[in-house]
This record gives structure tokens, sequence and C-alpha cells, in this order.
């Protein structure tokens, strides 16, 4: 039926009943996505909804186990990134994909990108001035993005896909990115536009797909109000299903109040991402923290984990001022962080024996012969406590996704937790595995200690927190309790969406009003871009530091 | 090693040949013993009656000083490292050794050497650990630095010696019991010392830790660098010690005696099952990867080529055994 109708539209690109699974985990269900002429079309959905499956599906980096994929009516089978480009399908991602030790010039030979074209789209960006002969290792992270840009707009693609292009790019960049974005409406190509910004797709695109649990759930005009339209698609009605743990977690709440936290962040920044983030971890809570990708919040924990020193801001634990120059400081001061990525995380040729050991070893005192028997004890004391399977005695890699993470989350719990950071620790894995974590996490919180729980996953947060943080742009924008915390307000918030602001107008006077003066011109600019976007009237709350904003929006 | 895989029913033969793999996985020292024992038995074939106590005793007394050259590039391949100045450290402690024992007597010169040894295994251990040079570009330099400075002693010191002294020279190349070499007497401790300590105590499992995943042993509170200089120091001495059997062995003094053994103790560990990636391995597997060059090379004697012959077909013979080996025990 797909092929008839994509022959029958005059799409351009098309992509329906898309399936793949990885495992056990079903990444994309029935996922489509069509895209017209002469448009540029947003791909949403929350964490984990399949979107970057479908992105790498679509260039050819992966290979759906179902679904076609059409382009101008012809069934096409994409097989590589580099055939994708051939087929007219060209991607800039968010890292840039150059090659550091070549020069510019050289990266575009790389690519046969022709030279005119790509000075021409350069300028058209506003970095006319760059040295083609410059290392790409020597140019700027945010001017290597606007090259990528520029190479693929020379090679003038059919279909181009931006994905999180914006992130990360100062306001000036991000402004003209956008409005070359805008440009290419109503002409022959389209572009796939990725965001988290809400107010950014509201910008520049006329149509938005949004995709929810590995299925494309509804497809969206992008005009007035449309945001929460999409936010909606995006919930579907999986939160009404929970109910709330509100008694424990009241009690948690009362009980801390005139307790010194365990952990308590003053304005911490680290890195280009973690601009002010204060928070307070208390003992015998759990306390989520929910924020879009890349809003500083990988930055945070490395910060408390010990991985990074902050570059800004006072870390306070048990009320005295913390430094830490290395993890083994941070666990000596309690604080223990359980990696979503259990590749970084887990001696892959080692037995689950010495995994689970590792942090027993790790001080100088420890360096003699082991207390095979008190190792015994507490390995296999953990190995019950987290019901692992260890019918593959050999190597951890032998083991399963959710067996894995239950041994990382085993080393500390076998050592007697204070203070545990779990960053996304249920990301892929079985649904059985995660509510065994779940009930690990709240036991883990009864006993005393005190939880920080990063997830990608917003429903895990009535599930399992007391309270909850939202970090937005490296900042904490909001504190929910758990009662409230159901979908539509955690998203909202990671959206930095107040529930009584809608219209993007207003989002940008709000962004002049408080935040710093890069955020406005570009919540400005954007503003001024999306009201002629939609179309609707020059509206009469224009911010009034708009001496920034561009005049000449699409 | 194929071929072993036909035994069973044809129709089971693939299954037969994973089944094979898997076990050569699991017990890497099967393959490896299987190996030495067609390479004793050919040896045999070649020159009848050969093999006997007397042979076994001049394997040993040929292996035992590589084996100890091997446990450094082990201990250090277990962390993702190599240690390449072994050679020069080597012969460096068997000349200072030689050098100057008319002048402050036999206990005092080797504890010279070992400081000696101890330094620079200390310097590789800073560079590597904390400076974060790649082991390989820091040990290859440290033994140029090595030479150059043993050659710097050999220049200085007036050419008094009465060549190596006796003690060294018993424990390097004398058997007692017909068959069993003095230097048994230090390498059999060393040898129990590194086993055990590889497996039992949380030093050991720390070198593997560091070499499997150094983010993972980072995370959990681990400091590599100093695992690496402690590695690096305990392998310079370990060198040292091989450098007196060598000296004791050869009857020579040279500051370049060992070089020709570093690749050796590099391939001995390798085909022993040590991966070079890190994390993954034993000492166990390098005695018995000792055993098979050794074998291999009295053979390349025993044939009557010429010395170029020789290094050229051991050179091969290394590179195709630790293929195979390789092939053979990993499971992609």
């Amino acid at each position: 039926m797909t092929s008839i109708a994509s022959t029958a539209t005059g799409l351009l690109l098309e992509a329906s009943g898309i399936s793949k699974t990885y495992g056990a985990v079903v990444a994309l269900k029935d996922a489509s996505l069509a895209v017209r002429p002469g448009e540029v079309h947003a791909l949403m959905g929350a964490n984990g909804a399949g979107k970057s499956t479908l992105v790498k599906i679509l260039t050819g980096a992966v290979r759906p186990d179902g679904g076609t994929i059409a382009v101008r009516g012809r069934e096409r089978t994409v097989h590589s990134p580099a055939e994708a480009r051939h087929g007219g399908l060209v991607s800039v991602y968010q890292e840039p994909a150059l090659i550091p030790d070549l020069d510019i010039r050289s990266n575009l030979r790389l690519t046969e990108t022709p030279i005119e074209p790509f000075r021409h789209w350069l300028a058209q960006l506003g970095l006319e001035g760059l040295d083609l002969s410059s290392m790409a290792r020597h140019v700027p992270l945010a001017s290597l993005r606007i090259v990528d840009l520029a190479r693929a707009l020379a090679s003038e693609p059919d279909v181009l896909m931006l994905d999180e292009m914006t992130a990360a790019l100062p306001a000036n960049l991000t402004e003209r990115v956008l409005e070359v974005v805008g440009r290419r409406r109503g002409g022959d190509s389209s572009v796939i536009f990725i965001s988290h910004r809400l107010i950014e797709i509201a910008a520049v695109c006329d149509r938005a797909t949004v995709l929810r649990e590995g299925e494309t759930v509804g497809v969206v005009d992008v005009t007035e109000g449309s945001e929460q339209q999409i936010v909606e698609h995006m919930l579907g009605e999986a939160a009404s299903g929970i109910a709330a743990r509100t008694g424990a977690a009241g009690a948690a709440r009362a009980r801390v109040a005139d307790v010194k936290p365990r952990v308590a962040a003053r304005s911490l920044a680290s890195g280009a991402r973690l601009h002010d983030a204060s928070f307070e971890l208390f003992a015998g809570e759990v306390l989520g923290v929910v924020a879009l990708e890349g809003q500083g919040q990988d930055e945070l924990f490395d910060v408390l984990a010990g991985s990074e020193r902050p570059s800004g801001g006072e870390l306070l634990v048990d009320g005295n001022a913390a430094s830490f120059r290395h993890p083994a400081d941070a666990i000596r001061a309690g604080l223990v962080y359980i990696a979503a990525d259990r590749a970084e995380a887990l001696l892959m040729q080692r037995s689950v024996r010495e995994n689970i050991a590792l942090p027993f070893i790790t001080r100088l005192r420890a360096w003699g012969l082991i207390d095979a028997g008190e190792e015994n004890r507490k390995v296999d004391t953990a190995i019950a406590t987290l019901q692992i399977d260890t019918r593959a005695h050999g190597e951890v890699r032998r083991l399963s996704g959710g067996n894995q993470q239950k041994v990382t989350i085993a080393r500390w719990v076998a050592g007697g937790v204070k203070t545990m950071l779990c960053f996304d620790p249920t990301r892929g894995i079985d649904i059985r595995t995660k509510s065994q974590i779940y009930v690990l996490l709240r036991d883990l919180a009864e006993a005393g200690a005190a939880v920080l729980l990063y997830t990608s996953e917003l429903k895990e947060v009535q599930l399992v927190c007391d309270r909850a943080i939202v970090i937005f742009g490296g900042r904490v924008v909001a504190e929910i309790a758990a009662a409230d915390a159901d979908e539509p307000t955690l998203l909202r918030a990671a959206y930095n969406l107040r529930a009584d602001v809608e219209m993007p107008e207003v989002v940008a006077a709000e962004a002049v009003a408080t935040g710093t003066a890069a955020d406005a011109a570009v919540a400005a600019s954007i503003a001024a871009a999306a009201t002629s976007a939609v179309g609707g009237p020059s509206s009469a709350s224009a911010p009034p530091a708009g001496g920034d904003a561009p005049e000449d929006a699409p | 090693m194929s071929g072993i895989a036909t035994t069973g029913p044809s129709r089971n033969r693939w299954l037969t040949a994973a089944a094979w793999r898997s076990l050569f996985r699991d017990r890497p020292m099967i393959p490896l013993l299987a190996l030495l024992l067609v390479l004793v038995i050919v040896s045999d074939i070649v020159r009848p009656g050969v093999v006997g106590t007397e042979w076994v005793g001049i394997m040993l007394r040929a292996a035992v000083p590589l084996a100890i050259l091997a446990a450094c590039q082990t201990l250090t391949m277990l962390t993702g490292g190599i240690d390449l100045s072994v050679g020069a450290v080597a012969s460096m402690a068997g000349f200072v050794v030689i050098s100057l024992v008319l002048s402050i007597g036999l206990p005092a010169a080797i504890v010279v050497a070992l400081i000696c040894a101890l330094i620079a295994g200390l310097v590789n251990g800073i560079g590597v650990g904390v400076f974060k040079v790649h082991p390989l570009i820091m040990t290859l330099g440290m033994s140029l630095v090595v030479l150059g400075a043993a050659n710097f002693w050999q220049i200085q010191t007036v050419q008094t010696s009465s060549g190596v002294p006796p003690a060294i020279r018993t424990l390097g190349s004398d058997v007692f019991a017909e068959v069993l070499p003095y230097s048994l007497i230090v390498f059999i401790p060393l040898a129990i010392v590194i086993l055990v300590g590889l497996r039992r105590t949380g030093y050991g499992r720390l070198l593997y830790a560091v070499g499997d995943n150094p983010v993972a042993a980072r995370l959990s509170g681990a400091r590599s660098w100093q695992v690496l200089v402690v590695l690096y120091i305990i392998s310079a001495l370990l060198a040292a010690i091989a450098g007196f059997l060598y000296a004791g062995y050869t009857n020579v003094a040279s500051v370049s005696l060992v070089d020709s053994a570093v690749l050796p103790s590099v391939a001995a560990a390798v085909i022993g099952g040590t991966s070079i990636m890190g994390g993954r391995g034993g000492f166990g597997g390098t005695i018995v990867g000792v055993l098979i060059l050794t074998v291999i090379s009295s053979l390349l004697t025993s044939l009557g080529y010429p010395e170029a012959v020789r290094q050229v077909l051991f050179g091969a013979i290394i590179v195709a055994v630790a293929a195979a080996y390789t092939r053979v025990t990993d499971q992609t």
C-alpha cells in the first residue's frame, strides 16, 4: 500500500512501517515519515522514542528489520551513509564530521564538495572570513558545525537532515542557520529538522512528525499553539496509568526539612554546558534529575563523581566543602557513580566476581593478599541482593545488558552505599530488570542512602523518586514533587515551557526579562522569525530589547 | 590444529569445530601444551635419541632467563603496555655486576645493579603512568638511555674484570641432580610469587583492571599511575635478575648481551595467551610459550642451518605461531 501511496502523492521522501529491534529492546515498531518537496519537516520525540534510530536508518547507518523507504516515489534500500548521500539525502550531525588533521579544503575534497557553492553558503551562514587552509582541529567547534552545514548545502541535497544542529551554537550563528533553513521552504528540496527547542520548531518548520515508543503517533501542521499538540502527542496516554506513591514520598519530604543535606550543590558550573546548578540531596530520598539531552546533566554527574573538576560553584558533602580531584576522592566521601554506558564501567573480559570486587582493591593498603572469605561473602550478598544471573561464570561481556547493569550497581552495594549517583541506569535494559532496579533504589533510600537519579524515562520519576529537579540550559530551572511530576509537567519543564506560557513570543519576552543578553538575543530573533513563520500578526509583546533582533527575518 | 576438528561424525563437523574452539578459548593451555608435545616429538624424530634428561636440562637452562624476561612482558601487557627496555636493563645489570665484583664484592655489586635497574624502571613508570607517554616509546627510549649509560660506564671502568664471577656462572649454567639447572632456585620462587600475585592480590587484580578498562578502573577509584609506576619498577628488577642469569649462562660480559631476547620475550607472552591489548592472560601460559620457543630454537640449531637462516626462520615461526594461536583461541 505504501509504495502506491507515495507515487500518487509526489512525496520527496517517504518511510513507512519501519521497524527495528536490538535484542529484546524494540527501538522502532511502526515508524513512518513523509516529507513533501519544499517543506521543513520537524522530527520530534522524547528521549528513547526511536528518533535517533530512525535517523540512522534513513541515512543508511543502520538497516531496518522491516518497512520501506521511497525517494521521489521510487523504493530504495540504503546500505551506507555514502549511498544515502548519493541518493540525495545528506545529514549534518551533532558531532562535526571533519577529519581534524586535514585542512578545511582537503576535507571538502574528500567529499568532492565544490568550493564555490561552499563559499557561497559559508557567507550566507555568516562565516565568510573562514580561512580554508586552516586545520580542522584549530577551527572552533561552532564554526566546524557551520562548515559541516555549508558543505551539506553545497552538495545540493534533495533532503537535508539536521540533527540537533543548533545545540550549543552561539546566538548569532543559530539565527543565521534558522534563516538559511527557513529560506529553503517552498523550493524543490526539503529539510528534516531535529531539535529539542520547540521555539525553533515553531520558527522554521511547516509540519512535525512525532514519534512515541517507536511509533509515529501524529503529524502536526506547525501553527500557533501547535507546541501543545506536539507535547501531547509525545506523551500519549501513558501518564494516566501510573499510581504515584505519595504516602512514602510525603513522609520523606517532611523528614528532610530540618536535616543537613547529604550533598548540596551551589551554582556548580563545568565545561561549556553546565552553568549554574544548585540543589540539595538528602539522606533517605531519591532525587530525580530530568533534562533533555545535552543540558549539562552529563557534566553535573562528572563533577559529582569526581571525574571533572567544576569550573565554578561549590559542592558540600555532609556540610563540608568538597573538592574531588579523582573519582577515588568522591568514593571516599561516599559518592559512588553508576554510568549508563556499561562499557565505561565494566571490565568486560573479567568475571562477575572481579567486577564486583573491583572497588575493594583500589586503595594502596588493599594491594596485598585478598581475603577470599570476606570477598566471597560481600560479593555473594551483592549477587543475591541484585539477583544477578551468574550462570555465565566467565567474562562479563557474555552477560545480558540487564545483568551487566546489575553488576555495575552490585559493585557499590557490596561495599555499603551512602550516596549513589545513577546516570540513566535503566537505559536499554529489559522491563523486569528495570523494576528490580527501581525496587533496589527505593530500598537503598529507605535504608538511609541518598540517591540522585538522572533518567531519560520520565515515568520513572513518579515510580522511584521523591522529588525531581529539572535542568535546562545548564541551570536547575524547576523542582517538582513526585506527586505533581506527571509526564506532561516534566516534559513542559524540560522544554522550559510553563503551563501558562504557550506562545513563542511570550517565551522570548520572558527570556529577555530573566536570561542573559545572549539568550535574549536568540530568543528574540527566534520569536521574530516565529511570528512571520507562523503567519500570525506581529505581536504587541515583542521584546523591548529588540534592538538585538534581526530585521531580516524570513 | 584444524585437523583435530574432523574427529566427530561429518554431520556434526561444524558443531564439533565450534566445540573445540570454545574449549580452546576456555582452556588455552590445552593447545599450547599440545604444540609443545608435538615439538618435542619432532625434535626426537629429527635427531633420534636426543630427547633425554640431559636435553631437558639444556632446555630448562635456556628457558629460565627468557621466562623471567617474558614475565616482564606479561605483567606490562596485562595493563595494555609493553617493556622493551628489558634487554638493555638486563644487559646493563649483568655488566655492572661483573665490572664491580672485584672492587666491592658480589652482594654489593648485585645491590648496585638492582638500584640502577630500579631507577630505570621508576623513570619508565613515571613516563607511562604520570606523563602518559606510550609504553612502546617510553621503554624503547629508556633502552637507548640505559645502553648509552652502560657504554659510558664501560669506557670509564678499566677492564680489570676477571670475567663472570663463579657464583653467577654456577647459577646461570650449572645443573644439579643431572637435570635441574641452579637457575630454577631463583626462578621457582619468582614464578610462584607472580602466579599467586596475579590471582590473589589486590595489585594483581588491578593490573588486569587497568588493562581491561582504564575508565572503569578510574571510576572505581583506582589511581592507575600508582599501579603503573610500581609495575615498571617490578619489570626492571625482574629484567636485572634475568640479566644476572644471562651473564652466568653465556659467561660473557657485554652491554648488549640480552638484546636479542627482547622479541622472544614478547612473543612468548603473546603465544602464551596474554593479550597485547591488556586485561587477559597470565604467567602460566607465558612459561609454556617460553618452552615452545626454546624447543623451536634448539630444533633449528640441530637442523644445522647457518645462524642467518636460523634467525629468519625463528622470526617467521614466532609470527606464525602467534597468529595461529590467536585465531584458534579467540572467539571471532
